[in-house]
């Protein structure tokens, strides 16, 4: 028992001389998980600033100049051009120089004077029909302010019904809050399963694999030192973005360290059991780190990242079951954003319990089969 | 003139043996064929940003018929699914345990106050998932809206002013329009530079190139011989991923197809050209193939436009978006789909793709012949 421990140890001491001794692959590990933590974070949010558009203002009252300042005073919209005429609209949407023309009539302000209903006219460029979609909202709620303010001036009833929303753990509902915790899994997964499915496609390569096998090592012993510094490096990953996202990003976190390493220790024993699956089955570099992109690919598309697990088909979101990254997600996030405990976050750590047994009892099987 | 035989024949020996070594390994064909058909089918039928079903916990301090008939409004909604419960603290306890979205809370005075025309009520949602959060904030006005227009007898959303908008390009706002041009894109990278970088890198990891530079072969012809195959790959993505926006996902194609094709074309041969030079630099299978995703994958996905809006991102990441091939590909292929043969968007974009085309190859030429030496 003391000696397959000692070997195991050896195994694991080698392994990390493998992956940091080269400083450009110490290099390539620590560094893209916080490069891309910042670009994620500054870039992926579907929150919109400095959006451009242009007026067609035809009335030029004191209504019309009043609802255009409190665009240009949202720090949401940017005016680039004041039009004189419908024909220039096309020239500046078709150019992407303006994502939204709004076209005010002439009876504009004679029609709220005269208590009737006045339009604001506009044009989206539906390129990209998300971004428009987001940008017209950021507009109408521009709109109802004005509406609320007019009819407080002008002496109408304010609608009947006041909507008050507040939101828990995020207050702001910054979409950066839901963003960056969610990182930690989905960088981590990204290079850990690439990681660990070189890391024997590497030595199946080089031909020192062969030479692992004729030493006394039994394939269990190999999957577990293979296993090991991989999940230590996964962890340091997942420890430099918690990092980046309390002191860079300043997102608190009020939850346990002891429930979110438990879950995330859990969840790197599930994303290197599927690396060492993929490497049981890859004959070469190529194919091991192929195969696992092409793993890794829908399984951060389809982990509720960017969109909701609930809007997906039924089919796949059975077929989702097996994604380790979407527990990962819902409770990191959980505990980082709501303080969630074990008893809150059973139903991720059961399933990545079973992802993480049946992946590597799988590969060692595999393993265990080219050997014979 | 023989000279120019010789050196065609030893570029169709050597694309040859390329080709056969792509059809042979069947990770090459996996990132050829699958990971485009892949990627169709999970932007196409998996990815949607619609919130369907809000499940929200209701607590109706008031108890009177008109709080009783406001909850039966947002029963009525196909958005949303309702439980009751009694009070705050057990909403919120569902919504940590997830067994609901959010919470709506309709207070002791509800009744009083609307009848003195200014009622309120509370929408509670969870922050965890701001995207969401902001859906269900947005579908709450609608009951809401409907049982007030109803009971008050007035027109329920007109205000003094309307906006009346119009989405050019994509009337229906069907989120395929622009899925499936940056589809094009991201298909191209991955095949162009991730797996280019890979095949060279390993060539130069196991020292089959050096064997292949004591033969006649020169610097050039050796990198001709590695784009075609590629080049061959890409191309049959990219059909694929434009026979699906046509039939599949009936896509508009509002420019000139031969534009599309040259667009693609270009951008194909910049990603083949990072892919080449980037395994040529560091002539490592793992660092390759890192470097290739850390600059081309990641981009094309996050920083091209494609997903998010270049222009509310902060400056200095607009100034690295700059220098990624992917945000010229993404405004091209958006543009040329939907918008059609817009000069002053294509023509800058495309000259942009052409330089750091030619940029790229005469670089790995340098990179290529300097390794020689």
């Amino acid at each position: 028992m003391s000696s397959s421990f000692l070997r195991i140890l050896a195994l694991i001491r080698k392994e990390f001389l493998a992956v940091l001794k080269d400083p450009r692959s110490r290099f390539i590990i620590f560094l893209p998980p916080i490069l891309q933590c910042m670009i994620f974070g500054y870039a992926a949010s579907f929150d919109l600033s400095s959006t451009p558009y242009a007026v067609l203002n035809l009335d030029n009252s004191t209504a019309s100049t009043d609802l255009l300042s409190r665009l240009d005073g949202s720090g949401v919209f940017r005016r680039q051009a004041n039009l004189y005429s419908p024909k220039d609209i096309s020239a500046w949407i078709d150019s992407s120089r303006a994502l939204l023309v709004i076209r005010i009539d002439q009876d504009f302000e004679r029609r709220l004077l005269a208590g009737e209903t006045a339009q604001v006219e506009v044009i989206a460029d539906g390129r990209n029909s998300n971004t428009a979609g987001t940008a017209l909202g950021y507009l109408e709620s521009a709109v109802d302010d004005f509406n609320s303010d007019w009819r407080s001036k002008h002496n109408q009833p304010d609608p009947p019904i006041r909507i008050v929303v507040r939101s828990w753990y995020n207050p702001n509902l910054d979409s950066r809050w839901s963003m960056i915790p969610s990182l930690i899994g989905t960088l981590t997964m990204m290079g850990t399963l690439m990681l660990t499915a070189l890391s024997v496609a590497r030595e199946r390569e080089q031909g020192t694999f062969d030479q692992l096998l004729v030493t006394p090592f039994r394939p269990f012993e190999i999957m577990v030192g293979k296993a090991v510094p991989n999940m230590v490096i996964g962890l340091s990953q997942s420890t430099t973005i918690l990092l980046v996202a309390q002191f860079w990003f300043h997102i608190p976190f009020v939850g346990s360290l002891f429930v979110l390493y438990a879950g995330l220790g859990l969840f790197l024993l599930a994303a290197v059991g599927l690396g060492l699956f993929v490497s049981s089955i890859a004959m070469t570099m190529q194919q091991a780190m192929l195969y696992a992109f092409l793993l890794v690919m829908p399984f951060a598309l389809l982990s509720g990242l960017t969109t909701p697990i609930s809007s997906m088909p039924a089919f796949l979101q059975s077929a989702m079951v097996i994604n380790p990254l979407r527990y990962a997600l819902d409770l990191t996030k959980r505990v980082y954003l709501e303080d969630a405990g074990f008893s809150q976050l059973f139903p991720d750590f059961l399933p990545l319990t079973i992802i993480g047994v049946v992946t590597l009892s799988g590969a060692a099987w595999l393993f265990s089969r080219r050997l014979a | 003139m023989t000279g120019l035989l010789a050196k065609l024949r030893r570029i169709r020996a050597l694309t040859l043996k390329e080709t056969r070594q792509i059809l042979r390994d069947p990770s090459s064909i996996a990132i050829g064929v699958v990971f485009p058909l892949m990627m169709i089918l999970l932007f196409g039928y998996g990815l949607s940003l619609d919130v369907t079903r809000v499940s929200v916990a209701v607590v109706d301090e008031d108890a009177s018929s008109d709080s009783a008939s406001l909850i039966g409004a947002f029963q009525l909604s196909p958005y949303f699914h309702v439980t009751m419960v009694h009070s705050m603290i057990e909403a919120e306890r569902l919504v940590m345990n997830r067994k609901a979205d959010g919470a709506l809370l309709i207070p002791s005075d509800f009744t009083r106050r609307w009848h003195s025309g200014e009622a309120e009520v509370q929408i509670l949602v969870n922050g965890t998932d701001a995207n969401q959060a902001r859906i269900m904030q947005a579908y709450a006005q609608g009951p809401v809206g409907q049982w007030s227009a109803i009971h008050a007898g007035a027109s329920p959303s007109a205000g003094p002013v309307i906006v009346v908008d119009r989405m050019w390009f994509n009337e229906s706002s069907d989120s395929h329009y622009f899925l499936v041009p940056g589809l094009i894109v991201l298909v191209m990278t991955i095949i162009g530079a991730f797996l280019t970088a890979m095949v060279v890198a390993r060539e130069w990891e196991r020292g089959t190139l050096e064997a292949l530079f004591v033969t006649p072969m020169r610097a050039g012809e050796f990198l001709v011989s590695k784009f075609l195959p590629y080049f061959g790959l890409g191309m049959i993505g990219f059909v694929l991923c434009l026979m699906a926006g046509q039939f599949l996902f009936h896509v508009p194609l509002r420019g000139s197809l031969w534009l599309l094709c040259l667009a693609s074309t270009i951008y194909l041969l910049v990603a083949l050209g990072i892919g080449l030079l980037v395994s040529t630099l560091v002539k490592s299978q793992f660092l390759a193939s890192q470097l290739a995703m850390l600059l081309t994958f990641l981009p094309a996905m996050m920083l091209s436009g494609f997903l998010y809006d270049l222009r509310s991102m902060p400056a200095f990441i607009r100034g690295i978006t700059y220098a990624l091939p992917a945000r010229y590909a993404v405004a091209l292929m958006q543009t040329l789909y939907l918008a059609g043969d817009v000069g002053s968007v294509v023509w800058p974009n495309l000259g942009v793709l052409a330089a750091m085309a030619a940029g790229l190859i005469v670089a790995t030429r340098l990179a290529t012949r300097k390794q020689l030496s």
